[in-house]
């Protein structure tokens, strides 16, 4: 436990160290809804029917846009090699890195979704509900990112590569995702598509760890 | 000095061992054997598969042929080696000692304390400062500061007198007769002269480029 904390706290300490890194990620989440509005008209109802997709589309992008700094920089000094006869299991370093990424990529994002609530003009309900949805899926984007990113992370310019690797895993994550955020009349399926994404986020995050291990083993030769 | 047997009787065994990268061959097969306590220096031209060698015996890159073993280790001991590679993996915005105390961590410990590392390998005075701004030599230290505090009983050694300087080849031959004396193995590829303290403590095996 001590070792999986370490390597924790080093991924923290290296990425707050870092600054610009995490402000990156919200700064280019609050740009996409900063955009929107301007993009499709001022019309408040048009927005706030558009706001749980575009809040998720542009977590994904946000998410994206972080994948590169999970496994890349300790490859290429010489870490991920040296991990590899860590005292600790290599899945268990991968998942402890893989909650460090969550809480670099994916948490500032929810501590900003209020902003862009508020610029796409949503409700307090469906804010709740997005923000709710968002928490339960965005471990499974990391889950995901992080397999892309183990299986691209020696290949140069791999960065461009992992997300059309992983774009297709994280179609359902989106689905659910939206779909986990009531929307207008018709029957409410919310709580079924919750429960789905939730499940969806508990197989990705157990199993990724050993995806990713697997992939990093079998990369280097 | 009184040899200290700290680790268990440890051999390492290969036969025609044929290394190489992406399905190349390179260099010719080998046999090796390394009892406990003494160290075998790697030599040979670039690219005859010195660092090829080390990582196969790593287990980082699969062998073309042949075979190698490691007697009289239990796996469930743990990881049994150090693998010091040409890359140091210094975190550059940590500080010299949070670098060592992650791998302290991540490594188990159970060696030299991290301050008495970082003495040990002439960095005490520079602990607070971010490894970034360490020479290349400093940095090499560093990374060789890294097996003393979580003893293990296989040292392979990549070149580990790069960008050293004198004082530094010196230091490179009182870790490895350290390592010795507590009954480890060590295998170094070196282009370097490497002083132990015994004449009978080293063999020297020089690889060849394949034809």
């Amino acid at each position: 436990m001590n070792a999986f904390g370490a390597t924790l706290a080093r991924d923290l300490r290296l990425a707050l160290r870092g600054g610009g890194d995490v402000l990156t990620l919200v700064l280019f989440f609050v740009i996409v809804g900063v955009v929107v509005p301007f993009a499709v008209g001022p019309d408040q109802a048009l927005l706030a029917r558009l706001a749980p997709g575009m809040i998720w589309i542009a977590a994904f992008l946000s998410m994206l846009l972080g994948l590169d700094r999970l496994f890349r920089p300790d490859h290429e000094d010489g870490t991920l090699l040296l991990l590899r006869q860590a005292d600790l299991p290599l899945p268990a370093i991968v998942a402890a890195k893989l909650v460090a990424h969550w809480l670099l990529a994916a948490l500032p994002l929810l501590l900003a979704s209020p902003l862009l609530a508020l610029l796409l003009s949503m409700d307090l309900a469906s804010f709740w509900r997005t923000l709710l949805s968002l928490a339960v899926g965005t471990p499974a984007l990391a889950a995901f990112g992080a397999i892309g990113a183990s299986i691209t992370v020696g290949i140069g310019r791999g960065g461009l590569l992992a997300p059309i690797l992983i774009a297709p895993l994280s179609v359902p994550v989106l689905i659910f995702g939206v779909g986990a955020i009531p929307a207008g009349p018709g029957p409410d399926q919310s709580g079924s598509a919750l429960l789905f994404l939730a499940a969806i986020s508990l197989i990705a995050c157990a199993t990724a760890p050993f995806a990713a291990a697997l992939a990093i083993n079998a990369g280097e030769d | 000095m009184s040899p200290r047997q700290v680790f268990p009787a440890l051999s390492l065994h290969a036969q025609a061992l044929q290394c190489g990268r992406g399905g190349t061959v390179l260099g010719r097969p080998v046999d090796l054997a390394v009892a406990p306590g003494t160290a075998l220096l790697l030599r040979g031209p670039n690219g005859a598969g010195k660092t090829t060698l080390l990582l196969t015996l790593a287990g980082v890159v699969e062998p073309l042929e042949g075979n190698f073993a490691l007697r009289g280790w239990d796996p469930d001991e743990g990881p049994v080696l150090h693998f010091c590679g040409h890359r140091n993996a210094v975190k550059p915005r940590l500080s010299v000692r949070e670098n060592l105390q992650f791998w302290a961590q991540v490594n188990g410990g159970g060696g030299l304390a991290v301050p008495q590392a970082l003495e040990q390998v002439g960095l005490d005075m520079l602990a607070n400062l971010d490894a970034g701004y360490l020479s290349a030599g400093q940095g090499r230290r560093l990374a060789l500061a890294r097996l003393l505090v979580s003893p293990r009983p296989l040292w392979l050694l990549d070149e580990p007198t790069a960008a050293l300087d004198r004082d530094g080849h010196a230091l490179v031959g009182r870790l490895i007769d350290g390592q010795l004396d507590a009954g480890g193995l060590v295998i170094a590829a070196t282009h370097d002269a490497i002083a132990l303290a015994g004449p009978g403590r080293a063999t020297t095996l020089t690889l060849e480029r394949a034809p």
